[in-house]
């Protein structure tokens, strides 16, 4: 095995633990502190794929933003931080059988790929991966419609959070 | 000659012949002195880290028309040690009820996102950590990591002024890194690379000169970042006793202190490379890094000493003000800035230097200019609401 190969095995050992452990855990705020730990092997993995940027943004997105979104909002509503109840419904081997379903799925698409046992080949020497991302998502031949589509989405959607927050009758929000 | 050149390589290249001498494979030779690299550099910066301490407790006191520590030493510089060896020995208390795990994690998560900063930034041309492509990315990355262990602080020491704290601090550090990600992007447009090297190189003309409202945005979110007075209201002493970190006693209390102290001397560092030319000065650097390593420590010693200009002189900022500066004036003042950047880029970039320098030079000063006229306005219209109208008479003697 090659250095590469065990921290990866190490690597998803940690982020499928960490993972299993966000659903299974009692307490709210460690279920958030978990999928931390989750996100955070996500983003190792993205690094050890070369994806600098992607590993990047995940850290600031997903750990700077959305975990830290989702500790306030477990705070903010929460008076007791412990679930009570039980951890399973009644259809929970549906689920199981979905997800082991969904798994073998991907294992058999992926059993006969060639992909699955040659070595990705090196980058080129001095190969820019965050310029040719950028070229890419502004060139017309490559994203640049999706880029935007998505940019407008999100515009929408702020505008959106900011009408639904915002309360006509109290009119002047500076008081 | 190729000692003074570059010392690093010569080093590494020395202990790996020396252990693969000793029969370890080459790769985790290789592996053994990265290693020991990480382990000189962190214990460079802890050393260093003690001697910020008796920096900012000189400076404040001089600030203060005070003298400082003097007892202990000369110009009391073993003040900082008899400091150390109080936290170590002080009890180590865990609140009651606290979440032990969580508890003691947080100090090292906020140290750890102030150590990892320093993996990116480049002491001379052929030394630092990693040259990696989105370098800008990063900072802004290990400041979340930063965020998370305040809340995690916060959170865990089962007492609600030190959660009270953590959401304050937090909410102005996830707010400020907005302006923050705006004016990293301006060194990005100008050296058209996130990469630290490749911004200090483009650094012909200093980038203060080209964008000083860029430089200043910079420092402005730093400071939120960093938690520093006047955004300090995570810390606010007089209400909060000391915000997040009220809990912790001893060394824990000293991570915390020392990675703040540590944090600011970083950013510092970090303005002076993308604003002021990193480790250039002259051609100095291209002499010997045992030049370019002072340079860059000196520039950041001058920012980390600007920082506490600014935290020792300037009043705390109520919390609902400094989010609305935030959101209302910072944050649209720096995408508009990157936007009048980058055109004014893409039109005079193939120009000549002076003129390009100018031209960057003169948009900026006109924004600014822009800026202030409009603050100007909108706190006469608030002062009307207020007073009335102002008298004529009062306007033509000049008041």
């Amino acid at each position: 095995m090659t250095t590469a190969q065990i921290i990866f095995l190490v690597v998803a050992a940690v982020t499928l633990v960490s993972a299993f452990m966000v659903v299974t855990t009692r307490n709210l705020i460690h279920a958030a502190l978990w999928l931390v730990a989750t996100l955070f092997g996500v983003a190792v993995t993205y690094a050890l794929l070369n994806a600098n940027f992607l590993a990047v943004v995940q850290v600031v997105v997903y750990i700077g933003a959305i975990a830290i979104l989702f500790i306030f909002a477990v705070m903010l509503t929460r008076k007791e931080m412990r679930d009570q109840g039980p951890q399973l419904n009644s259809a929970w081997w549906i689920s199981a059988l979905l997800a082991v379903l969904t798994f073998g799925g991907l294992v058999g698409m992926l059993w006969g790929w060639k992909g699955m046992d040659t070595l990705a080949s090196e980058m080129p020497v001095g190969f820019d991966s965050v310029s040719a991302l950028g070229d890419a998502l502004i060139s017309p031949n490559a994203f640049v419609l999706p880029f935007e589509v998505a940019s407008v989405l999100l515009l929408a959607a702020l505008v959106g959070a900011v009408y639904v927050a915002f309360n006509p009758r109290s009119g002047d929000s500076r008081k | 000659m190729d000692f003074l050149k570059d010392p690093l390589k010569l080093a590494a290249d020395w202990l790996i012949g020396l252990m693969t001498g000793w029969g370890m494979p080459e790769g985790v030779a290789a592996g053994v002195a990265a290693f020991l690299g990480i382990f000189v550099l962190i214990a460079i910066l802890m050393v260093i880290d003690i001697f910020l301490v008796w920096l900012e407790r000189k400076v404040v006191a001089r600030f203060q028309d005070r003298i400082g520590p003097n007892r202990l030493g000369p110009f009391g510089l073993i003040q900082p040690f008899a400091d150390i060896i109080k936290l170590l020995i002080k009890e180590d208390i865990t609140p009651a009820n606290a979440d032990k795990v969580v508890y003691n994690l947080a100090p090292m998560l906020s140290m750890m996102s102030v150590l990892i900063l320093w993996a990116i930034i480049p002491l001379a041309p052929s030394m630092l950590g990693v040259d990696l492509n989105v370098a800008a990315l990063y900072i802004i990355a290990t400041g979340a990591i930063g965020t998370l262990s305040i809340i995690m602080a916060g959170w865990s020491s089962n007492n609600k002024f030190a959660l009270l704290g953590a959401f304050r601090q937090v909410a102005v550090m996830v707010s400020f890194e907005i302006p923050m990600v705006a004016s990293l992007l301006i060194p990005t447009v100008l050296a058209g690379s996130m990469g630290m090297n490749a911004i200090i190189e483009k650094q012909d003309i200093w980038f203060f000169i080209l964008s000083p409202l860029g430089a200043l945005i910079f420092l402005i979110a730093a400071i939120a970042e960093l938690g520093r007075a006047p955004f300090d209201m995570g810390e606010a002493e007089s209400e909060l006793i000391s915000g997040y970190n009220v809990e912790y006693s001893g060394m824990k209390f000293g991570m915390f202190y020392a990675g703040e102290l540590l944090h600011a001397f970083t950013f510092g560092g970090f303005w002076g490379i993308l604003f002021f030319g990193g480790y250039r000065f002259f051609g100095l650097e291209q002499v010997s890094p045992f030049l370019s390593i002072p340079i860059l420590l000196f520039k950041a010693v001058i920012g980390y000493w600007i920082i506490m200009w600014v935290k020792y002189t300037m009043m705390r900022i109520r919390i609902d003000h400094m989010l609305a500066f935030n959101w209302k004036f910072l944050t649209p003042l720096s995408f508009a800035l990157l936007i009048v950047t980058a055109l004014v880029h893409a039109l005079a970039k193939d120009a000549a230097l002076w003129v390009y320098g100018l031209s960057m030079f003169l948009s900026n000063l006109v924004l600014g200019w822009i800026v202030v006229e409009f603050l100007r306005r909108y706190s006469r219209a608030e002062r009307e609401k207020v007073e009335g109208p102002a008298r004529p008479a009062m306007e033509a003697a000049g008041h």
